[in-house]
């Protein structure tokens, strides 16, 4: 096995085992830490296919934010006492048949295109100033909009979290 | 080296992993975790294509996952909060229970 | 020949091995070399601040061990090896073992980055900035693993204190690196550096003696004492408050570790401070050039680390309402302020007229919104009250 296809397979395996983990656990805060775990396994993934910028922006904004959010959010609905989430529900074959019919679907369409998968020898990786200059002139609207949008969700998610006084 | 393939199938493990978590487990978050997973398994699959399509310096995979990477965390953040909210509410977090539309 | 010791040292000792080996023998060395430098920092730096915060203390600090106490690192390490490694029964397992590793690796990580030399930087990054901030948000995970599975509400309370104290400052400590990014115009710490070399009327080109670039490094400085969770914004591991927060349960090893990575991230971020704000390794006048330069990196970050030992000593604790007021309503706008003055600069004319106005703008924006947080707390005369 050649370097590069061990670091695949290693990298796969963070991100395929902490994404089973992650819903396979029955106490909220192993799940949401087996998320972070395949997060990053995911930022790996991204260096590894020489997009740096995304790379590092991925554990910037997914690792240290959201999961930290989420792990918040489980201490805040008592997710966290003893007893833990029961992992077998009624509907829980249907689900996981919906799941494997997906992953069905979506196999056979890769393995049966004709994409041609060589690998093209990459010009140097993009630069963040060329990711820079991109954003400042051609996608300096979804810059803008996206920039509206967190504001609104910061400001949302601000009021749909506050108590409310109780009346009088 | 592994191919475009190999990422491809990846990406396409990734999401239905998410999908099943999301269409089965009963707890508000762990569907919102599944969620994050399949938009994640999105995104890897934006940067395989990118990586292995004919003009790489373009740039457009990079950029079209830099901003879905920040609406996703805009979202993480909303569904974050109405499940907080909704748990003040109902006093649990279990989906089966959340099920009266009027408050 | 001095300045590049180091560098022609790792590259012959690299030329000794066989071809395909030598990326990771270059990069072995490099590990080794950070890991034992700043592992060797640390043990000084404990004992300094003990001393020196003894001293402040009107105080001597330890003396017992070596001349002068200067062996204490020495026991200290002693102890924290062979002290019992106790794990409360209750307590997550798992999650309480990998708590000090997700602190220490990242910390480790954001010093790959620092330039500490001319040549002298571990992994020359084009994002390097943006690597750092990354593994600097990627400790905070450790703070939550550490305070959760210990099963103490002490301990949950006070890693919901760090973290969310951790999340609020980090935002402005981004905002104020953003500044010198944007007047060097890359990510990459080693063109970060570069764009601070030369001199101009015998003063250097340092981003921190301009007016942006004050206010900019002290943003920076104040974050980066809240990131590292050192006092006056230890609240959260307060040892007269919550009896070191979140790592109450931890004893021997796993308690140094901790300790370890707190250090070894002030160390990181005063490196990021050098960089982005101090030159790099660049020596402040232009008859100093001969001493080499990461001598130079290492003076200043000993400079750094002793202020931050004089904050420590001297300001006493912020409580948490005020910490987050702090953040978000004095330091957010002020480092927004700082960008647009940047800017302003960027686009002047060089001359005393830019440095007037932007110093102008700086200091009445730091006069606004001080007056508008100091609300009503007005220190009247001091009033004695006796028991009747």
């Amino acid at each position: 096995m050649t370097l590069a296809a061990l670091i695949f397979a290693l990298v796969a395996a963070v991100i395929l085992g902490g994404a089973v983990a992650a819903m396979a656990f029955r106490n909220l805060v192993h799940s949401a830490l087996a998320l972070a775990v395949s997060l990053a396994g995911l930022a790996a993934g991204y260096l590894s296919l020489h997009a740096q910028f995304v790379g590092f922006a991925q554990i910037l904004v997914y690792v240290g934010a959201v999961a930290i959010l989420i792990l918040f959010a489980i201490l805040l609905t008592r997710g966290d006492e003893p007893g833990g989430q029961a992992l077998f529900s009624p509907g829980f074959l249907t689900g996981a048949g919906i799941a494997l019919a997906v992953f069905a679907v979506l196999a056979r369409v890769i393995l049966a295109s004709r994409l041609v998968s060589a690998e093209i020898p990459l010009a140097p990786a993009p630069s963040v100033r060329e990711i820079g200059q991109r954003m400042m002139s051609e996608d300096a609207l979804p810059l803008e909009v996206i920039g509206l949008l967190l504001t609104v969700a910061l400001i949302g998610a601000a009021i749909l979290a506050l108590r409310e006084k109780p009346p009088g | 080296m592994p191919t475009l393939h190999c990422y491809l199938l990846l990406a396409a493990l990734l999401f239905a992993i998410g999908l099943a978590g999301a269409l089965t487990r009963r707890n508000a978050i762990l569907v919102l975790i599944g969620i994050e997973l399949m938009l994640n398994a999105a995104n890897l699959n934006f940067i395989a294509f990118w990586r292995f399509g004919p003009h790489p310096e373009v740039l457009t995979g990079v950029l079209f996952v830099i901003f879905a990477i920040a609406v996703a965390a805009a979202e993480a953040a909303v569904g974050l909060a109405l499940i907080i909210a909704i748990h003040r509410h109902y006093k649990t977090a279990h989906v089966d229970q959340m099920d009266a539309l009027r408050g | 020949m001095m300045d590049q010791l180091f560098v022609v040292l790792k590259h012959w000792l690299v030329a000794l091995a066989a071809p395909g080996w030598q990326p990771i023998l270059a990069a072995a060395i490099s590990i080794a070399a950070i890991i034992g430098a700043f592992a060797s920092l640390f043990a000084v730096t404990t004992i300094l601040e003990r001393k020196g915060l003894g001293r402040m203390q009107n105080r001597y600090g330890p003396n017992r061990v070596g001349p002068f106490g200067l062996l204490q690192p020495l026991a200290d390490g002693v102890k924290s090896l062979t002290k019992e490694d106790l794990v409360p029964a209750a307590a997550d397992r798992w999650v309480f073992f990998l708590a000090p590793l997700v602190l220490v690796v990242p910390a480790f990580l954001a010093l790959s980055v620092v330039p500490m030399g001319r040549n002298m930087t571990a992994v020359a990054l084009d994002a390097g900035v943006l690597f750092f901030f990354a593994v600097g948000a990627a400790t905070e995970l450790s703070v939550f693993m550490a305070g959760w599975s210990s099963r103490n509400k002490y301990s949950l309370l006070g890693a919901m204190r760090a973290i969310a104290q951790m999340v609020s400052y980090e935002v402005p400590l981004i905002l104020s690196a953003v500044t010198a990014v944007m007047m060097a115009g890359s990510l990459s710490t080693d063109e970060i550096v570069a764009a601070q070399a030369g001199y101009h009327h015998g003063l250097p080109n340092w981003f921190v003696l301009t007016p942006w670039g004050l206010a900019g490094f002290l943003l920076f400085l104040v974050c980066a004492m809240a990131e590292s969770n050192r006092s006056p914004f230890d609240l959260p591991e307060g040892e007269s408050e919550i009896i070191a927060g979140y790592y109450i349960e931890y004893s021997g090893f796993k308690f140094a570790l901790f300790f370890l990575g707190e250090y070894i991230g002030m160390f990181a971020a005063s490196g990021m401070a050098i960089t982005l704000f101090l030159g790099g390794w660049h020596a402040p006048f232009p008859f100093l050039t001969w001493v080499p330069s990461y001598g130079w990196f290492f003076a200043k970050l000993l400079a750094l680390i002793g202020l931050f030992i004089w904050v420590r000593g001297t300001l006493p604790r912020l409580r948490m309402d005020q910490l987050m007021n702090l953040a978000w309503k004095f330091m957010l706008p002020m480092a927004l302020m700082n960008i647009a003055v940047a800017g302003l600069w960027h686009f002047s004319a060089p001359g005393a007229a830019r440095w007037a106005a932007c110093a102008l703008l700086i200091a009445g924006a730091y006069l606004v919104l001080g007056r508008a947080l100091f609300t009503g707390a007005h220190l009247g005369r001091r009033v004695y009250r006796y028991a009747e």
